[in-house]
């Protein structure tokens, strides 16, 4: 068995690169981390964020299951039990729907239902959301299922950096975490330095500063909010940009700082909004910082839809102009 | 060499080589032709007298613990309790089937499996009682949780089995479901990836007749459950699970095979619940009488005192001594259960994260002053 050196210092690369190093870094400082899901060793992922992984750990380590997803989820359980840190991967989104049982009544569970004695240090790898032209059943965000379940860590990462970082941290945790990547995001590149870590699981951080009023965002949303933040200068608003990195925990702190120092807030998110991630930050603010507000908290989201054909899902997805017209409507009181 | 590479696929002459051949010849994973039957068979005579009286001992204690949390449920002492009375033969051989160092993944059906492995009986009842969701430790007794949802835990048995088995460990995992949980999909999966792993799984299926109301024919068009195993690649077995003795030998035998590196069984236990499903169904609505009457013919406890005294081997003081053991358990639970149990509401919080989110602290803060609202004008 060859067993890859990894590299070291700053490096440019994909998203996709960045979490293969992260899966490959802590299967290497960790003997007892193994990776399992469908197509996860020979073809090292559809995505190939795996590749790699069998050939230097071998196919214990990395291991090509039957294709099902309870199965795989409820063996990972399983391994946990035994000792071990599986780390499992959901291909897509919603082929995580079969494993919802073990992830709701056991993953999240076990530990409260043990009092503490079996703790569950499973992570569940789903690439998330829309915006690479895949067909139904490719590209939802469900996020608010996994937020609304009490003993998961629901995480996901905007950067490259953060991709790495966050991952090593989730694998490490104690906690099981449902570790959502943004497949919008694989495959753009930067410079990055895994010897430089990022900010905890948990806490925010503030992407760009701003005089204006706040988006708030994760994941795939957080370069289109970039982008809306500069292309609202141009109207005179100058916008800060809240990245979350994790909804649970929920950076709650961090956000209601940002929030009464500029009065004014939008959340934004691919998922639909009703019942979303978002409705819970703009009840939270609202609650937290009312007196503070110039506006009320408005929410730039998906339309409330089974996520639409490739063709059309441009017009769903939160775009930059959609985020702009709310950013108008905050003038509200002016 | 990994552990996956150990199997060895076996190449039938007249298939193109790749990865649609078959794996393996299919005739020897075919099940007993009748369920397997040791009590009142030549076989008994080979089977070790002090092993009967044991099982015996423990039928008897097992069948007054029945009785008596069915009593507390009446009482309103317990919140639910799924009996398992009539399968004693079967919660007790899978306990004794196992070594210490095996795990043992039960369903709700199954806490005097539980018991029988060595659990306290009070400890292995707060979940039914309701103070609780695991009174035992998993790790420590080397049994899982209770599990209510239906044949979720046998793929957790498979993972542990897996795990074990790549640790070097003589690990053998036994998971207990119920004819109706041969309908899920986790059981289904779970199969699957123990035979595709070769962990060293059993797979225990009691047959008791119902699954809550509905029958076994409306349940599975299958010849036996037993031969479920034969799609999976894996030997499947049947049994008379009311003889806790055949239940003894084809449990051992099945452990035993998955240590020694020959892979998962399921095992087909034929029975009868002689109970409703729980104290909150009524059993009269979807079954005669009749047919209960009749298993009462075919009792674990009767089977084996039949042959205990006909072999010579029931003497009055195991008779004795069985019937004080299992009255000093029922007094034990007694006593227990009549008081209330004194519980701390802050433990809501204890055991959701590792370290509570900062959400979590805000309402543990807010329960402690509710708390402490109350105390004040209790106390007033």
């Amino acid at each position: 068995m060859t067993t890859a050196t990894p590299v070291r210092g700053a490096r440019t690369s994909s998203m996709a690169q960045a979490l293969n190093a992260a899966l490959r870094d802590s299967m290497q400082a960790d003997p007892t981390v193994h990776v399992l899901g469908e197509d996860v060793g020979q073809l090292g992922g559809v995505f190939r964020i795996t590749d790699g992984l069998t050939r230097d750990f071998g196919a214990d380590r990395c291991l090509d299951t039957p294709l099902a997803e309870a199965g795989i989820l409820g063996t990972a359980v399983g391994m946990a039990m035994y000792g071990l840190r599986p780390v499992v991967e959901m291909q897509f989104d919603a082929f995580a729907y079969p494993a919802m049982e073990q992830l709701f009544s056991h993953v999240a569970k076990m530990r409260n239902r043990t009092a503490g004695r079996l703790p569950l240090p499973i992570t569940i790898r789903i690439p998330y959301g829309g915006g690479i032209g895949g067909v139904e059943h490719h590209s939802d965000s469900s996020e608010a299922y996994y937020t609304h379940t009490p003993g998961l860590h629901v995480v996901t990462p905007a950067t490259v950096a953060d991709a790495y970082g966050l991952l090593r941290s989730s694998i490490a945790s104690d906690d099981p975490v449902v570790f959502l990547e943004p497949k919008r995001l694989y495959w753009g590149k930067t410079e990055w330095d895994p010897a430089v870590p990022t900010e905890p699981i948990g806490k925010a951080v503030l992407r760009r500063t701003g005089r204006s009023a706040v988006l708030i965002t994760y994941g795939p949303s957080l370069p289109v909010c970039l982008e809306a933040a500069e292309a609202a200068q141009a109207e005179g608003w100058d916008l800060a940009v809240l990245d979350l990195r994790s909804l649970v925990p929920f950076d709650e702190q961090t956000v209601c700082e940002v929030v009464r120092s500029l009065g004014r807030a939008v959340v934004v998110h691919e998922a639909g909004g009703f019942g979303g991630a978002g409705a819970e930050i703009a009840a939270r603010v609202t609650e937290k910082c009312f007196h503070h507000l110039a506006a009320p908290v408005l929410r730039v989201t998906g339309f409330d839809i089974p996520f639409p054909p490739p063709m059309l899902e441009h017009h769903h997805l939160p775009g930059v102009d959609r985020i702009l017209d709310a950013v108008a409507r905050l003038q509200w009181e002016d | 060499m990994t552990v996956l590479d150990h199997r060895h696929l076996a190449a039938v002459p007249g298939w193109l080589p790749g990865a649609t051949g078959p794996r393996s010849d299919p005739a020897p994973l075919l099940p007993d032709a009748a369920p397997v039957r040791v009590l009142g068979t030549p076989a008994v005579e080979k089977t070790d007298p002090e092993l009967l009286r044991e099982l015996y001992r423990r039928l008897v204690v097992g069948r007054r613990y029945n009785q008596q949390a069915t009593t507390l449920t009446k009482q309103g002492r317990l919140a639910v309790y799924p009996a398992s009375t009539g399968q004693e033969a079967c919660q007790v051989a899978a306990a004794l089937a196992l070594r210490e160092q095996d795990w043992l993944f039960p369903s709700y059906r199954d806490t005097l499996a539980v018991v029988a492995r060595g659990v306290d009986p009070l400890e292995a009842l707060t979940l039914l009682r309701g103070n609780a969701h695991t009174g035992y430790d998993p790790k420590a007794t080397r049994t899982a949780p209770l599990c209510t949802p239906l044949a979720t835990q046998a793929p957790h048995a498979v993972g542990l089995a897996h795990a074990a088995r790549l640790a070097g460990d003589p690990v053998v995992a036994l998971a207990m479901l119920g004819d109706g949980g041969t309908s899920e999909g986790d059981f289904h999966e779970a199969l699957n990836f123990a035979a595709v792993l070769h962990a060293p799984v059993v797979f225990l299926v009691q047959n008791n007749g119902y699954a809550i109301s509905v029958p076994l024919t409306q349940q599975s068009a299958a010849p036996t459950l037993a031969h479920k195993a034969v799609g999976y690649g894996i030997p499947g077995r049947l049994v008379d699970g009311n003889d806790a003795a055949a239940m003894h030998a084809v449990l051992t035998e099945a452990v035993e095979r998955a240590r020694s590196g020959g892979g998962p069984t399921l095992v087909e236990a034929l029975t009868y619940r002689v109970e409703a499903h729980t104290n909150a169904d009524d059993a009269t609505r979807y079954r005669e009488e009749g047919e209960v009457t009749a298993w009462a013919g075919h009792d674990p406890i009767l089977l084996m005192e039949r042959h205990l005294g006909a072999a010579g081997l029931l003497d009055e003081k195991l008779v004795r001594e069985s019937a004080e053991e299992a009255e000093a358990l029922a007094a034990r639970m007694r006593e227990e259960f009549h008081t209330d149990a004194v519980l701390d509401p802050m433990s809501l919080f204890a055991h959701v994260y590792a370290e509570p989110t900062p959400q979590l602290r805000e309402q543990a803060d807010q329960l402690a002053a509710e708390l402490a609202a109350e105390a004040e004008v209790h106390n007033r």
